[in-house]
């Protein structure tokens, strides 16, 4: 754990040489140091998540508003980050992506961490008509295809929009489902055909 | 100079192989037939105070307060005093009219920025002999316990029932642990990114049908204050305010917060002085 922390440093480090006037406020490094000193593992939930990765650091220094040269090179580091499928498909099942869409379980101290996570979709997007509880920290994805299906490379785009958001919108709010290993290929093609199939309700 | 890529892979990398899970068939909830209507929610929500609304003639967290008011002026703890007797919440020694809405504040006898909870375990441990290690144990309530910490809390909170929250944020220690408390509620790291301001940061954001305030307004602040400690109705169980900051981190996967520790003084501070000049309505419901 000390080594991925260290290396997730060192990545810091590397993202904020480039950073200028990048010196931490005061507050912040205590808030820093507070935080190391007064949490506690439990569960799945161990002290390496306080740790921040390089585009937490640079997100985290800037208000979510880096330089625009920075959000360059940090969203196309996340994108070269994408690993897409072997077989070249890209679509996979929207009713099986309609059912991950639904759970907003994993990665909580009170999850168990041998059950299924979930794709979090409905906690931030409105996604089917069908489903009238819908977050709204994110934009609508309802008729997802008639607004954005024309756009070339679609589902290129929304496969890799779902493994890394932050290949596209390098402080976005959205987790980076594929990045982290909380959703997996087979699994980002059914989110991927839920947005995107003509037969899903989304673009009924 | 650039970043370079191998570095940005090798932390991708790590960071995948530290959150990676095992993928499984996920459960399907049922979904309502109705077509989506933003005003939905809320029609859910007026429901829910219409029923709050009807409750408050008997107010579950009265009994609470109730029970806490005995304990505070009982003589308890291996050292056999009151608190009534030895604890000073800012007001005086035994005063607790008013202390709930000017808290957290700094205690220069225990040299640290203290909200309302931390300072009664402080009372418990120097003042009646309690050890901070059996409190932290068991600090929150479940179905089958309440712990004595709750009622006495519920009690100090309800005797500041409608007065306005006036947190001394002049003073200079408690500014400070504002500061540090801004900075705790905008850090995002974690498997999923966030910090509190993800959620909390931006008006009128939900998630599912929950309304998310905005602390850092007076009176989205104050939305996060209001009701707390709170009887939750889900489970029939009292709970405070410390609580509610641990499952704010629960469900941003982080770690879990050390209880009455500097960390959630401090974001209190920076909630509840944000909401400084509200009214505050005492113990409240919950969903």
């Amino acid at each position: 754990m000390t080594k991925k922390i260290f290396l997730a440093a060192a990545m810091a480090a590397s993202y904020l040489i480039a950073l200028p006037a990048a010196a931490d406020g005061d507050y912040r490094a205590k808030a820093i140091a507070v935080l190391k000193k007064d949490f506690q593992p439990r569960g799945q939930a161990s002290l390496d998540r306080l740790a921040e990765d390089g585009l937490q650091a640079v997100c985290n220094r800037t208000g979510n508003k880096p330089p625009e040269y920075m959000v360059k090179q940090l969203e196309a580091d996340q994108l070269a980050d994408v690993k897409y499928p072997a077989d070249g498909k890209l679509m996979g099942d929207w009713k099986s992506g309609e059912k991950l869409a639904q759970s907003g379980r994993g990665f909580t101290w009170s999850d168990d961490p041998g059950l299924p996570v979930g794709g979090n979709c409905y906690n931030c997007h409105q996604i089917s008509p069908k489903e009238t509880s819908f977050g709204t920290i994110g934009p609508t994805l309802y008729q997802f295809l008639k607004l954005r299906g024309t756009q070339p490379d679609i589902q290129k785009y929304v496969y890799s929009k779902i493994y890394n958001s932050k290949a596209y919108n390098a402080c976005s709010d959205m987790p980076r489902f594929g990045h982290i290993g909380a959703l997996k290929e087979q699994q980002i093609k059914d989110l991927v055909a839920l947005l995107l199939d003509p037969e899903s309700p989304v673009n009924k | 100079m650039k970043p370079s890529l191998v570095g940005a892979l090798c932390a991708v990398a790590v960071m995948g192989a530290a959150f990676a899970q095992t993928p499984r068939k996920t459960v399907a909830k049922p979904a309502p037939q109705s077509p989506p209507v933003a005003e939905a929610k809320d029609a859910a929500t007026l429901e829910f105070e219409k029923f709050r609304a009807e409750m408050e003639d008997s107010n579950p967290a009265e009994l609470f307060e109730m029970k806490g008011a005995e304990q505070w002026k009982t003589k308890r703890g291996p050292k056999n005093v009151a608190l009534a007797e030895s604890c000073d919440l800012g007001q005086g020694v035994g005063k607790v009219e008013g202390a709930y809405v000017r808290m957290p504040r700094y205690f220069a006898d225990a040299d640290a920025v203290m909200d309302a909870e931390r300072r009664i375990v402080w009372c418990m441990v120097e003042k009646q002999g309690f050890k901070f290690d059996d409190i932290a144990k068991r600090p929150f309530a479940n179905e089958t316990f309440t712990p004595d910490i709750t009622n006495l809390v519920t009690y100090v909170a309800g005797k500041s029932r409608n007065m306005k929250i006036d947190v001394p944020l002049k003073e200079p220690k408690v500014r400070e642990a504002y500061e540090i408390g801004k900075e705790i509620a905008a850090y995002r790291a974690g498997p999923y990114d966030f910090s509190c301001n993800t959620c909390h940061g931006t008006d009128g954001k939900r998630i599912r049908m929950q309304n998310l305030p905005n602390l850092s307004t007076a009176k989205g602040a104050m939305s996060g204050v209001q009701g707390w400690p709170g009887y939750r109705m889900t489970g029939g169980v009292m709970l405070t305010h410390q609580w509610r900051m641990g499952d704010c981190f629960r469900q941003q996967r982080f770690p879990q917060p050390k209880y009455a520790s500097d960390a959630i003084a401090y974001l209190l501070t920076y909630m509840i002085g944000n909401a400084n000049g509200q009214v505050y309505k005492g113990p409240g419901i919950k969903r």
